[in-house]
């Protein structure tokens, strides 16, 4: 067991603004030298989406849930304001006069500091989701994985 | 104050100054100092308590026309 201090988040809302707030306190989490996980579920799987179209064989729920949900995280919509897609585009707007980092960056940010990115199987089987889909050398997991890391940890948020 | 290592994080927002903070200080030795200058408005509190946790000391830190410096011991 090492003596590191853990961060734990679940990240269930495929909000745009809910991600980012989750990747930002995972990086912070990084920083202070936290072992961090994000447990991706339902929705939160969009954020791990690849851009491009991969075919894989589905059934037809699966491909209206496919063609329907984001395809990665620069895709998601906001929870507030999303006005058709326009409120994405102008807090991007906004985000770049600030300095803030877009989604996809604090993604590669992330993957930069070694935290887990964690895909639940069972929500992915729900949406469709293949593993093809999803980002390279991400981890595959279930409630036990996250209840084992989520017991001694020192930081828990369900986003 | 005389720093080993000087840290250009203006400009940069939330959670980036402390990312890179913690990147710079991996590279001093323990008992060498890194400068920090940042703009981040956050930045007093972030740089405390994460100096504080982490098992660093903030000697000293100052604001002068909106850039907040900050010397921080590695521990």
């Amino acid at each position: 067991m090492s003596e590191r201090k853990t961060t734990n988040i679940i990240l269930f809302s495929g909000d745009y603004d809910k991600a980012m707030a989750a990747y930002i306190i995972a990086n912070g989490a990084a920083a202070y030298d936290h072992d961090v996980t994000i447990f991706h579920t339902f929705w939160g799987l969009n954020a791990l989406r690849k851009e491009e179209m991969v075919p894989v064989k589905k059934g037809f729920m699966e491909k209206m849930f496919g063609g329907m949900m984001p395809r990665g995280a620069d895709k998601l919509g906001l929870s507030n304001m999303n006005f058709m897609g326009m409120g994405p585009k102008m807090i991007k707007g906004v985000m770049k006069k600030h300095n803030a980092m877009p989604l996809p960056d604090l993604i590669d940010m992330a993957r930069e500091q070694e935290i887990n990115l964690v895909a639940c199987t069972m929500t992915m089987d729900l949406l469709g989701l293949h593993k093809d889909e999803l980002l390279e050398e991400i981890e595959y997991a279930g409630v036990a994985a996250y209840l084992a890391d989520a017991e001694n940890g020192n930081v828990n948020l369900f986003i | 104050m005389n720093a080993d290592k000087v840290l250009d994080a203006k400009g940069l927002a939330c959670p980036m100054p402390i990312v890179k903070t913690r990147k710079a200080i991996k590279e001093i030795e323990a008992g060498q100092i890194l400068e920090v200058q940042t703009t981040d408005k956050g930045a007093k509190s972030d740089l405390t308590a994460w100096a504080k946790s982490t098992g660093h000391e903030l000697l000293d830190s100052n604001e002068e026309n909106d850039v907040f410096t900050f010397w921080i011991k590695k521990g």
